[in-house]
């Protein structure tokens, strides 16, 4: 540690620190605009000038490393003098037309002008004006009021990966653009709303909705995959207006996904069901709470008696105390086909293991940033996890190798070390090679099953270098975990960790699946979601999805919804569907309208509060629940306060089975041409699907088929009959992969436990 | 007039026939020395030993002593390594390296070899101006001669030295002569300045350790290694070796080109130039280029043509860049010009520079066109004053020194202009 003099206050330094580092953590105030802690130094804007002692010009404190008792003045009369100078330039072009911005209020510009402006502005030319751009449907450009820091331009360069923005053109004439006619596509876009410190780059669906001062800002827990991501909620009148990223390097450092970002206009959606629905003859009507409650425990009723007959199928966003209280009021009856893992069709793990097997990242995010080597098992993680991928790539931007096993070459925001794209089957065989290579190495006897795996040269390299990287993790994604393979992939990857001394992540994808198998929302009993189709389930319970848009079942959910006797739906939105196959409809309180708890994907509980009004009459689900409770004249469901819940949920968690290479399973092969589907970054969830802004960015799901078959069409069969999907001849897909966009009311018939190409 | 000796450095062989021919250069001494130190009969260090005996510094106009800025750079190092060669000779008023690249293009071949050599670069680069096509195609014909004779590329005339120079073009903007955007510009890479530090003897091109020259020194050192750096010292004065290339243009009877020994007296190079022009007075004169301070004609007929003299007089000698006006000039005008070049040329990337360049050109041009207020001469200063020291590069403080100057020696005239709308040669 070195000390230097600040305004005459000696502060602790590292040797090296930027003075504007040292600064900031000893609370002494520097103005700047290009610096961000996350970027890169650009020393360009000059906000940040400060007078060092024995330096004859005043240097940009951003870019200026401290030395043993340097002395620096903030406030001197010749920092001041440059600072206020620097103010002065910026604003002579600056349209100062803050009474019409949507970043007044939060404006670096306007707070740092109040303080190092002048009254009146000596400059009586006329001014720049700069011609926008769209840029697409999340972010509004207003570039006359830009000032040139380049934060978003070093976003690109640095953060994402995607150069989508830069400065052409020189002196006054410079601007920040995309490259010629281009918008911007990048699933991480909308952080440079934040970064950018003026109103030159502002949210566009939140365009003049409301003034920051106006809005209530509420910290919450992002609910769109699986990182939990801190955000706060604002509200004005207590309506969602805009989300946006709270600080936290454990998970999302300063940073929001574009999806955990703009989802909320789909909270605002105008299909949202604001009050209990009950059918009658055939007819919907309206109903007070207490009648639609009454009637939900008449139509459970006598399916209680017959509880195997009773299937429940919940959104894994569901929180914590929703399905821990589904679980109690359902368990206490016998029923236990309460299921949240609506995307997988492989539950061979499960049988092997004799109790659920949950994924997880057994690594933090800080530890997977330090990996040097890094082997990604059927994950387009990119689109999974946005936020996930930035630390992958972080590492490799270190120096890790990042190398990959998927159904189709990916466009990854990193540079690959080495590819293997095949079809399910060979990723599995060449895993079987991996984990012969790698007990090769290690001189240990080969695991049976890869006895027959011919290693090449590429294979060694790939399992010398797991064996050898100090830090190195297999990461499985989501392609893996909906394939019919999920248990090959998992156990070869597991045997290869084991043996390289790698980590294993099983990356989970929705906001509470790791909390869905602690308290119980997969079933006890050894069943699944396939198996529940396969029986004759007399009632259903659907909670908080779409079920012919949420599950990999498409027709085979749709026709055992149309033959149950009973079907109650506790939903957020009112659709004809599910006004076609329920007798109920329930309203219910979406995640910012409720107070809750998420398990992330690293295992933390992470709970919120209620930040939104629901809209209507619609509820919070544990409140439902516990109402229905009492109904059914149960015990213990006299909770206050939704923090009860949470305790007796923490306290009863079930005993679940662990990601381990020596289960043994069953064998499957992989007919070719496989079927696989694949989630659009904006196809995910209901909330998601529901958010126009989301809908018209690039990352939203197309109706159409990817695959390497030279064909204008292609037609899937389904339990309903065939399809015809559009094909798009993309030779990035393995040959015999077909990939279906999941999601889509296109393609609601797909099941993929049941499907075959039937022409191309 | 006593006899000026002219052309003894770099332009020595500018009057013979196809001077940029290998064969007149070697005619003439050209690649001795290379194939000395190829020979190992010259060490580096003693290459930088005599370079720093010949006190030459750097010609591009900032004038930092060679020798020390080669002995910046670990030879030994390991990872690549790069000589940069800055033609990009931009500065209004400056065109002597144009007719080094044209006429002597070999001698500047020879000068990378050598100094890529002593920094332990396997690679240099020649950045040539974007407008400089002839001079461009003249130097990349003498590289590709040298690679025939043998004197470019691997194993070097059995030396086991390997050497690749390579001619780039740049695309037309004065800020890429600024070293670092020079070197961003190779990149590939929007030209503008990075911040320093690091400088690029640690962090250059790629990142690299790399030792940028002008044109006009590295095309020097060739004759300082052949006749000895006590030679070339004693040809200049005290603090500054050698001979300077000056390059005289406006009010005078022949402009052009003039190497002439450091010290010379001003009265002595505008004579060779042919005098002011129409047997007219003179009135002003910016002696290194666009960026350095005007001086009036008193001041500039006292100095000598080398950096202390001139910095005495109040101005610097820059790039050697000899701008000559006569009693006739509208200060206003030129200050107008010059003032727009540097709001054109601005790389946009800092603050002061971005904004306020624009801001003096159209306070200067509103005066020119006779719409000037009186408050303006006050704000001119203020934002000159405003710009100076708080920018990346040189350029603000470039764009900022010729208003400062101008107002200094010649504010009665914008004073003129301001109450008559007029210059003081119109007689309305």
């Amino acid at each position: 540690m070195i000390k230097i003099e600040i305004n005459g206050q000696i502060v602790e330094a590292h040797e090296g620190d930027m003075l504007i580092d040292v600064a900031d953590e000893a609370k002494i105030p520097i103005p700047r605009f290009c610096y961000h802690k996350k970027l890169s130094i650009a020393a360009n804007c000059r906000m940040c000038l400060v007078e060092v002692e024995g330096a004859p010009k005043a240097l940009p404190a951003c870019a200026t490393p401290v030395t043993d008792g340097m002395k620096v003045h903030t406030r001197s009369p010749k920092a001041r003098a440059a600072q206020k100078a620097v103010m002065e330039f910026l604003l002579i072009n600056h349209p100062l037309d803050c009474p019409i911005c949507d970043q007044g209020g939060e404006c670096e510009l306007q707070d740092v002008a109040f303080e190092y402006g002048n009254d009146v502005g000596k400059y009586s030319e006329a001014k720049r004006v700069v011609p926008d751009h769209d840029v697409g449907p999340l972010i509004a450009t207003d570039m006359t009021r830009c000032i040139h820091c380049t934060r978003c331009v070093r976003f690109g360069q640095e953060i994402s990966g995607l150069m989508e923005l830069g400065a052409v053109g020189r002196s006054e004439w410079m601007e920040i653009t995309t490259y010629v006619g281009k918008s911007i596509t990048s699933e991480i876009s909308g952080n440079i709303i934040d970064l950018c410190p003026v109103g030159a780059l502002t949210s566009k669906p939140f365009r003049f909705k409301a003034r920051a001062w106006e809005m209530v800002a509420h910290p919450s827990i992002a609910a769109h995959d699986s990182l939990g991501s801190h955000i706060e909620v604002h509200t004005y009148q207590d309506k969602v207006m805009r989300v946006v990223p709270r600080d936290n390097e454990a998970i999302n450092e300063t940073w929001l996904s574009d999806r955990d970002r703009f989802a909320y206009e789909g909270i605002n959606s105008q299909d949202r069901l604001t009050v209990p629905l009950a059918k009658s003859k055939g007819q919907w009507d309206e109903q007070e709470w207490e009648d639609a409650l009454n009637q939900t425990v008449e139509l459970l009723k006598p399916h209680l008696n017959n509880p195997d007959t009773v299937g429940v199928l919940v959104s894994p966003n569901a929180t914590v105390e929703e399905l821990y209280l589904l679980r109690k009021l359902l368990h206490a009856h016998g029923v236990k086909d309460i299921e949240t893992r609506l995307r997988q069709i492989d539950f061979r793990l499960d049988e092997a293991a004799g109790k659920p097997v949950a994924p997880g990242l057994v690594n933090t995010l800080p530890e997977i940033e330090a990996m040097e080597s890094v082997l990604l098992v059927g994950s387009n993680l990119r689109y999974e996890i946005p936020l996930l991928n930035l630390r992958v790539r972080k590492a490799q931007l270190e120096g890790a190798r990042v190398r990959v096993l998927n159904v189709a070459d990916y466009p990854f925001t990193f540079d690959l070390e080495d590819k293997v794209i095949a079809d399910p089957q060979a990723l599995v065989d060449t895993l079987k090679v991996l984990v012969r290579a790698a007990a090769e190495l290690k001189g240990t006897e080969i695991p049976a099953g890869a006895e027959d795996a011919v290693v090449s040269e590429q294979h060694q390299a790939w399992a010398k270098d797991l064996v050898e990287s100090g830090k190195a993790t297999i990461m499985v994604g989501a392609m893996a975990q909906q394939s019919p393979l999920y248990a090959d992939f998992v156990l070869w990857s597991a045997r290869l960790a084991d043996l390289t001394g790698a980590t294993i992540n099983v990356v989970p994808q929705s906001a509470n699946e790791v909390g869905a198998y602690q308290v119980g929302a997969v079933p006890a009993n050894g069943g699944n979601i396939d198996s529940m189709l396969a029986s004759d389930k007399k009632a259903w319970i659907v909670v908080g999805i779409d079920p012919e848009l949420d599950t990999v079942y498409g027709a085979r959910l749709k026709q055992a919804l149309d033959q149950a006797d009973t079907v109650i739906s506790l939903t957020a939105y009112d659709s004809e569907y599910l006004r076609s196959v329920s007798d109920i409809m329930l309203p219910i309180a979406v995640h910012t309208e409720t107070a809750g708890t998420f398990v992330n994907a690293t295992g933390d509980w992470q709970s919120f509060k209620i930040a939104s009004a629901a809209p209507g009459d619609a509820k919070p689900l544990w409140k439902i629940l516990r109402v229905l409770g009492n109904l059914l004249d149960m015990d213990g469901f006299d909770y206050v306060h939704a923090d009860e819940v949470l305790e007796e949920a923490k306290a009863q968690t079930q005993s679940l089975g662990s990601v381990q290479g020596d289960l043994a399973i069953p064998a499957r092969t992989c007919d070719k041409p496989v079927v696989l589907g694949e989630w659009s970054l904006y196809s995910v969830d209901p909330i998601v699907r529901r958010s126009e802004p989301l809908q018209k960015a690039a990352g939203a799901a197309r109706p159409v088929v990817r695959s390497a078959i030279e064909a204008d069409e292609i037609v899937l069969n389904t339990p309903a009959g065939p399809i015809t999907l559009p094909n798009e001849y993309d030779e990035s897909v393995a040959p015999g992969v077909v990939l279906v966009p999941m999601g889509l009311s296109e393609t609601a018939d797909v099941t993929l436990t049941d499907v075959s190409v039937a022409a191309s | 007039m006593a006899s000026i000796p002219l052309n003894e450095c770099c332009y020595r062989l500018n009057h013979l026939d196809k001077s940029w021919d290998i064969e007149t250069y070697m005619a003439n001494g050209g690649y001795e020395v290379w194939k000395k130190v190829l020979a190992g009969e010259l060490t580096p260090q003693e290459i930088i030993d005599e370079v720093k005996a010949s006190n030459i510094r750097g010609r591009g106009g900032a004038g930092f002593p060679t020798g020390l800025k080669w002995s910046f750079m670990n030879r030994y190092a390991p990872g690549p390594k790069y000589i940069l060669c800055n033609s990009d000779e931009g500065e209004p008023g400056t065109f002597k390296d144009r007719d080094i690249l044209r006429y002597n293009p070999h001698q500047l071949v020879e000068g990378m070899m050598i100094a890529g050599y002593v920094i332990g670069a396997n690679t240099g680069y020649n950045y040539i101006r974007g407008e400089f096509w002839e001079p461009y195609k003249r130097f990349d014909q003498a590289v590709q001669q040298a690679y025939e004779a043998g004197l470019l590329g691997k194993n070097i005339l059995g030396s086991g030295w390997d050497f690749d120079l390579y001619t780039h073009l740049g695309a037309g903007a004065y800020i890429c002569g600024e070293e670092t955007a020079l070197i961003e510009s190779i990149e590939g890479k929007k030209g503008q300045p990075r911040f320093k530090p690091p400088f690029p003897a640690s962090f250059g091109l790629y990142g690299r350790p790399t030792t940028i020259n002008n044109t006009e020194t590295l095309a020097s050192i060739p004759m300082i290694l052949a006749k000895g750096g006590k030679w070339f010292a004693d040809l200049g004065v005290p603090g500054a070796g050698g001979t300077k290339i000056f390059s005289v243009s406006g009010h005078v009877e022949k402009p052009g080109n003039y190497e002439i020994r450091m010290g010379t007296p001003f009265k002595d190079l505008l004579a060779l130039a042919g005098g002011v022009w129409k047997g007219r007075k003179l009135k002003a004169v910016i002696p290194g280029g666009s960026s350095t301070a005007v001086l009036p004609a008193e001041k500039a007929l006292e100095m000598n043509m080398d950096y202390d003299s001139i910095a005495k007089a109040g101005s610097f000698l820059g790039a050697g860049s000899v701008i000559i006006m006569d009693e006739t000039t509208d200060m206003v005008k030129a200050l107008d010009r010059l003032t727009w070049f540097y709001y054109e040329e601005s790389c946009g990337q800092c603050t002061p520079c971005r904004e306020g360049t624009g801001w003096m050109h159209r306070v200067v041009h509103r005066i020119y066109t006779g719409k000037g207020r009186p408050e303006d001469i006050d704000m001119l200063k203020d934002v000159s004053g405003k710009i100076m020291g708080r920018v990346i590069c040189g350029l603000g403080d470039a764009a900022a020194i010729p208003v400062a100057s101008f107002l200094e020696h010649f504010e009665h005239e914008f004073r003129h202009y301001i109450e008559h709308g007029c210059s003081i040669y119109d007689r309305a």
